[in-house]
């Protein structure tokens, strides 16, 4: 009843010139699309979010398999390890963001002091045009590295150990077996995780309100703020359904990409 | 000790540091938050930042609740997040007793009709669920955070999977003692499958209680705010009071973090299950 309805009314709204407050609507066609793509702000919002993509997937899922990788090792205080790298994941976005905000204090954030000891001097990240987006993705990062830490991890010990010792037995050494065994036989889980992380990274949203508000200069505006913006405070139901739209599309080619390939892939056949 | 022993040694000794040293740096923000918050403002505003509080005071507390009513934003946190797990416990162990039990025409194709819900972004149907709230005239109230989370497709499909591993024996035999079908979820079904239950409920209850969107969208007055809300229009209304903004911050996450220490492994299962992003 709440996802089924509104996804086709979504789509009748958004061909439609409709104010929240007038009661009828008018047809408008493609009018609304095409003003989307005439939108200078609209391409600015797009690629915002794909450097925030770029940004955050590739460098998230390296350093989740390593520490997962590792944490599937013989370590002392694995569970205190694992907790810690996990905590930030639950917590609520908007105070991580706050907190985050008294980070990247400018003149007493731990983080200014932290880069002083290397000499580097003192940047106001959330008020530097370029600094911004920088400060959003290591703030991503952070936030989401757990949950792919413990997918990564579910699919390590999903690799049979007896693959691990023929290797050895066979003379690979540490780096081989990693790249001809682990990373192959990991890559339905390094896939799935991929199109995960994009889909949530398009998604982005309440780290943005709270540490950035989408400035400074709309250099870390991005699409689902864009979205809000346009349905919420200037109550253009129509247009902002089509950005509902573009954003339904993106993230449907990705699942339908991830169910293909999921299907398409046994990689357990000896 | 020979060079291989000590090489490996160190390995070891540099990847056990390594990996404690950047767990820390992952944890340090929440430190630093919840030391912040004992701070008195002249221990707070100082270069270099100093960590341990020289006197701990519980001000910044006291004052973020006079400023703001953040026990009335607990409550209706609590509350809705609440109704919201007990509800879809409810709506989704049916709907997956159905899915997993029953035999109905079309039953297969509903599920995947179901299932292909499940990648479905809220922020897509965000604008047509607000118009029809609006239209029920029920923004601003409880029904408007509580109702559209009652149901859930990533609930019943973890609930059916779970179900479908029960065997069937018991049930037969509860049958035939005379349980009708409703009995069978009620005294055979649910009680055996806590461990999803737990799941589903926690994960719920955290995913409710930390949500920000929704609420931002549907909420106008200040009663019925949610502490994440409070909290985001609280950092507005004071910018640059950081003590008061950590002992908010540390208010907000509280209820989260305990719940989170002591059932972890329900935490991971649920993220493993679905794979979900903030």
């Amino acid at each position: 009843m709440f996802v089924i309805f509104p996804l086709f009314f979504s789509f009748y709204l958004s061909f439609h010139k409709w104010n929240m407050f007038s009661s009828e609507s008018v047809f408008v066609g493609f009018e609304n699309y095409g003003s989307l793509i005439r939108s200078s702000e609209f391409w600015m919002v797009l690629k915002n979010t794909l450097i925030y993509t770029l940004g955050t997937v590739p460098l998230n899922m390296a350093l989740a398999l390593l520490v997962a990788y590792f944490l599937n090792k013989k370590i002392a205080g694995k569970r205190i390890l694992r907790t810690a790298f996990f905590t930030p994941v639950i917590m609520s976005s908007v105070a991580a963001a706050v907190i985050w905000r008294w980070v990247y204090e400018p003149n007493f954030g731990l983080l200014n002091y932290l880069l002083s000891w290397f000499g580097i001097p003192a940047i106001n990240w959330l008020n530097d045009p370029t600094a911004a987006m920088f400060a959003l993705i290591m703030m991503g990062v952070w936030k989401t590295l757990g949950v792919n830490m413990v997918l990564f991890s579910a699919g390590l010990q999903g690799i049979p150990e007896h693959y691990y010792e023929a290797a050895e037995i066979d003379g690979a050494g540490k780096w081989q077996r990693f790249w001809s065994i682990t990373l192959p036989l990991l890559s339905p889980t390094t896939f799935f995780i991929l199109v995960m992380s994009v889909i949530g990274s398009f998604q982005v949203f309440d780290t943005v309100y709270v540490l950035t508000s989408g400035g400074p200069l709309g250099t870390t505006k991005v699409l689902v703020f864009y979205l809000y913006e346009h349905a919420f405070k200037f109550f253009e139901m129509g247009y902002a359904s089509a950005v509902a739209y573009l954003l339904f599309a993106i993230i449907f080619v990705l699942t339908m990409l991830q169910t293909k390939y999921f299907k398409g892939s046994v990689h357990y056949t000896m | 000790m020979n060079p291989r022993k000590l090489s490996i040694l160190l390995g070891t000794v540099l990847l056990h540091g390594v990996l404690y040293g950047a767990a820390f740096l992952t944890v340090a923000p929440f430190l630093w938050m919840a030391l912040t918050s004992f701070k008195e403002l002249s221990e707070i505003l100082v270069y270099p930042p100093k960590w341990i509080p020289g006197k701990f005071i519980t001000d910044n507390f006291v004052s973020a609740f006079q400023s703001a009513p953040f026990g009335r934003y607990y409550f209706n946190s609590i509350f809705v997040a609440a109704t919201v797990t007990v509800g879809q416990i409810i709506t989704c162990s049916m709907a997956a007793f159905a899915f997993a039990r029953l035999r109905f025409r079309g039953r297969d194709v509903l599920f995947y009709l179901f299932l292909g819900t499940m990648m479905i972004p809220g922020q897509v149907v965000m604008i047509p669920s607000f118009m029809v709230l609006h239209w029920l005239g029920w923004i601003d109230t409880y029904a408007a955070l509580i109702v559209p989370g009652l149901a859930s497709a990533f609930g019943t499909f973890l609930l059916r999977q779970f179900f479908l591993t029960i065997p069937r024996d018991l049930e037969d035999a509860a049958r035939i003692d005379g349980c009708n079908r409703f009995g069978v979820l009620w005294r055979i079904i649910l009680p055996l499958s806590k461990p999803a239950l737990a799941t589903l409920a926690i994960f719920t209850f955290m995913g409710v209680f930390n949500d920000f969107l929704w609420a931002l969208v549907v909420v106008s007055s200040d009663e019925m705010r949610t502490v994440q809300l409070g909290l985001a229009i609280f950092r507005d209304r004071y910018q640059t009071d950081w003590g008061q903004l950590m002992a908010a911050s540390v208010t907000a996450t509280l209820p989260i973090l305990m719940v989170f220490f002591f059932a972890q492994k329900y935490f991971i299962k649920g993220i493993t299950l679905s794979g979900l992003k903030d």
